[in-house]
């Protein structure tokens, strides 16, 4: 206490400098903060209108709740159940995210810790893939799943979203891969662990942040997909996003359903990336502070 | 050590899923059982109706299980589009509409009716309003859809604000009267505009309406020998007229409006005329609407023609691809027939019938008393729509407010967003019809050549 008292006036002014200075960049970030979320915030209240309420304008903070537009999603009207539609979906994201790591994370491996030679150009090519409009692959696509039968099959969603996302993925991975301190790895070698090992229980542990954040990544991709569902899928793999949609009319109001379908539809992304926020955190700060 | 279990955890949960998926059909390959039939359709709630009402009565009558997929208009015309052009077979049967039906049975993607529903004494073909049947017959003479809900266009309008301001609706207005009786209904209540009319950009929504103004002003698309007519005198006199009426008495955000906005415009006492679908006095009248039992129902305005309402219907098309040809009629005729008609008017209500295709409809009394409102104007528009001869000069197709080439859509939905922004103030009438026309000079030229 007697050093702070005994502080230079100077010092004092800057420390509250500091603290003020902070205080405001907080203000800031919550302000920010709050003003990006305004839209979810009016997607989740208008979810609990009912639709002339929803659909009122200027729109109305205070109208009366009701859970009319979740049993809609539910199928109420209709007897229409989401859940193929979501099991579709979780099916094309976590399939696809399991295979994304399964072939990233070897080819990340051979791009860092033991690069093969013009790995550079090796990691161009990946990038290069995703140069092309995803829209000008669209109708080759679909042409090439109708003569092999595949159209209306969820598992041509799977190999479509593995593709789409192994760039990244590898781009992702090797960053991670190349913080690996070369000594730890050497000194399991030294030990007489083989390849195996040393990805089991040196490379993985190490890099398990680093997968949480690609495999987040991945999943949120797939499982917000909408372009190539819409066109690819049909009655029998019709995924979340496309389900969604059945909502809009054009006769009709319908701003309350969507809402209630969009909350609903959002809830297993949130729920992940609850799931892995700390794994999330220090995978996407691994990059950062690199 | 964690992760492994991690890992195993994850893959655990991967397995369940596909598994799941497997239970739900969602994997396999393109066929499904013999006794199904894939439908499908837009969102509309007569679509809804149906889905709700058909595994309890079809699929328990038949054994036929209907897979139905259900998209709003846009994205639904889109992939029938993509699913008809490549005859992927996915889909047996199609909503589409009087628009596409000639043009799909000209390209060989759709499944005759004739030797099937139509020939089915029970569905009783002859029943079919006239109007609508034309719209489902190709250039060949056959029959290649049914129509599930039909409609024109009429006027609503507020029966007690009009006898408030001591005013008088005539049965067949002009639009010139319809503009002084939107100018003295202006404001006749707190927040209350005159009209509403659609200013959404969209073939099928600023230009349903306004192709008919342009129709009975003297205005058309095309010529008989396809000269672009957009910057002509009655389409740029029906324009003007149809601009200045919304930014002089339309509804507060008209650029924006489509049919889903008037409707809550209207049901909300913010216009007291509005002109659209017949279809939406149902919605209009719908128990718990606000306006319920104070609308009047009047003839489309004209100028130079007769009438000028539109037409329209959603219909059913079988895909020439399908496999299941025999299931999709037996769909068909179930769906378009009279007894699904009392089926929803017993269980649903007769409000809530898919009308405005069979003469039989309008001589129900059941029905007659539940669209008592509004049934003698709605068969009236729809019997007065001529889509062979819709303004005052021939044309090169049918199609009242459409022409039924398959280069429309987009044309229209350009002009469209021009004529939104000259409602929105950010152009005017002459700029906008002026790219109109070379828009539609461009599409006219390959017919042209012909």
């Amino acid at each position: 206490m007697t050093a702070i008292a005994a502080a230079p006036p100077a010092s004092r002014r800057a420390g509250g400098r500091r603290r003020h200075t902070g205080a405001l960049w907080g203000l800031v970030a919550w302000a920010v903060g709050l003003f990006f979320f305004i839209p979810i915030a009016w997607m989740i209240l208008t979810s609990f209108h009912s639709e002339p309420d929803a659909a009122t304008n200027p729109p109305s903070i205070a109208a009366h709740l009701t859970m009319q537009g979740y049993r809609e999603f539910f199928g109420a009207s209709t007897g229409t159940s989401p859940w193929p539609a979501v099991i579709n979906s979780m099916t094309a994201s976590i399939v696809a995210t399991l295979l994304v790591l399964a072939l990233s994370i070897p080819a990340a491996y051979a791009l860092s810790i033991k690069p093969v030679r013009k790995w550079t150009d090796v990691m161009f090519f990946f990038l290069s893939t995703k140069m092309l409009p995803a829209v000008a692959g669209l109708l080759p696509i679909y042409l090439i799943a109708k003569n092999l039968g595949m159209l209306d099959n969820i598992w041509l969603m799977v190999i479509l979203y593995t593709s789409m996302n192994l760039p990244i993925a590898v781009w992702m991975m090797r960053s991670f891969l190349a913080e690996i301190p070369m000594a730890i790895l050497e000194a399991a070698s030294i030990d007489g662990a083989g390849l195996i090992t040393v990805f089991r229980r040196v490379i993985i542990p190490i890099s398990a942040p680093g997968i949480a954040a690609t495999s987040l990544i991945c999943f949120i991709f797939s499982w917000n997909e909408m372009l190539f569902a819409r066109v690819l899928t049909g009655v029998r793999s019709t995924t979340a996003p496309v389900f969604l949609t059945s909502f809009v009319t054009s006769q009709g109001l319908f701003l309350a359903q969507v809402c209630a379908a969009a909350v609903a539809v959002s809830l297993p992304v949130l729920i992940a990336g609850f799931a892995a926020q700390d794994k999330l955190v220090q995978g996407l700060s691994l990059g950062a502070v690199k | 050590m964690a992760l492994p279990r991690r890992v195993l955890g994850v893959g655990a949960v991967a397995v369940v899923v596909v598994l799941a998926s497997g239970c739900a059909g969602a994997g396999g390959g393109s066929g499904s059982g013999g006794k199904s039939v894939n439908v499908l359709m837009v969102n509309n709630p007569q679509m809804l109706d149906l889905q709700k009402l058909t595994a309890a009565n079809f699929t328990k009558q038949t054994g036929i299980k209907v897979n139905f997929t259900v998209l709003p208009e846009n994205d639904v015309r889109d992939k029938i589009s993509q699913e008809f052009s490549s005859q992927a077979g996915n889909y047996d049967v199609a909503s589409i509409s009087n628009y596409e039906v000639p043009i799909y049975a000209k390209n060989k993607w759709l499944a005759s009716l004739d030797d099937t529903v139509a020939k089915d004494g029970a569905f009783d073909q002859a029943d079919i309003l006239p109007p609508m049947q034309q719209g489902m017959t190709a250039d060949d003479g056959k029959i290649y859809g049914e129509p599930f809900y039909g409609e024109s266009s009429f006027l609503m309008y507020r029966t007690d604000v009009f006898k408030a301001k001591g005013l008088t609706m005539p049965a067949h207005p002009t639009w010139q009267q319809v503009a002084d009786l939107a100018a003295k209904t202006d404001g006749a209540q707190p927040g209350m505009k005159g009209i509403c009319l659609r200013g959404l950009p969209g073939w099928g929504e600023v230009f349903a309406p306004l192709t008919t103004v342009v129709n009975t002003f003297g205005g058309t698309w095309f010529t008989k020998d396809w000269k672009a007519q957009v910057n002509g005198q009655g389409f740029t006199d029906a324009t003007k007229f149809y601009v200045d009426l919304i930014r002089n008495h339309g509804e507060a955000g008209a650029p924006q409006s489509g049919f889903a906005e008037c409707l809550n415009d209207f049901e909300q006492g913010k216009t007291a005329m509005w002109y659209d679908a017949t279809s939406a006095a149902g919605s209009v009248e719908k128990t718990g609407s606000p306006v319920a039992g104070k609308v009047g129902y009047v003839a489309a305005p004209v100028v130079k023609t007769k009438s000028s309402g539109w037409l329209y219907s959603w219909a059913w098309g079988i895909q020439k691809a399908s496999t299941r040809q025999g299931n999709a009629a037996k769909f068909i005729a179930w769906a378009s027939s009279k007894q699904y008609e009392q089926l929803v008017g017993t269980q649903l209500g007769w409000a809530n019938v898919p009308a405005g295709k069979r003469a039989s409809t309008y001589a129900n009394p059941s029905y007659q008393q539940a669209a008592a409102a509004f049934y003698q104007a709605t068969e009236d528009a729809i019997k007065s729509a001529d889509p062979t001869n819709p303004g005052v000069q021939p044309r090169p197709t049918t199609g009242i407010q459409f022409v039924d080439i398959p280069e429309f859509p987009d044309l229209g939905t350009k002009v469209s967003q021009e004529i939104s922004s000259a409602i929105g103030g950010r152009t005017t009438v002459t700029a906008a019809l002026a790219k109109g026309q070379t828009l539609a000079e461009q599409a006219a030229a390959k017919y042209q050549k012909k």
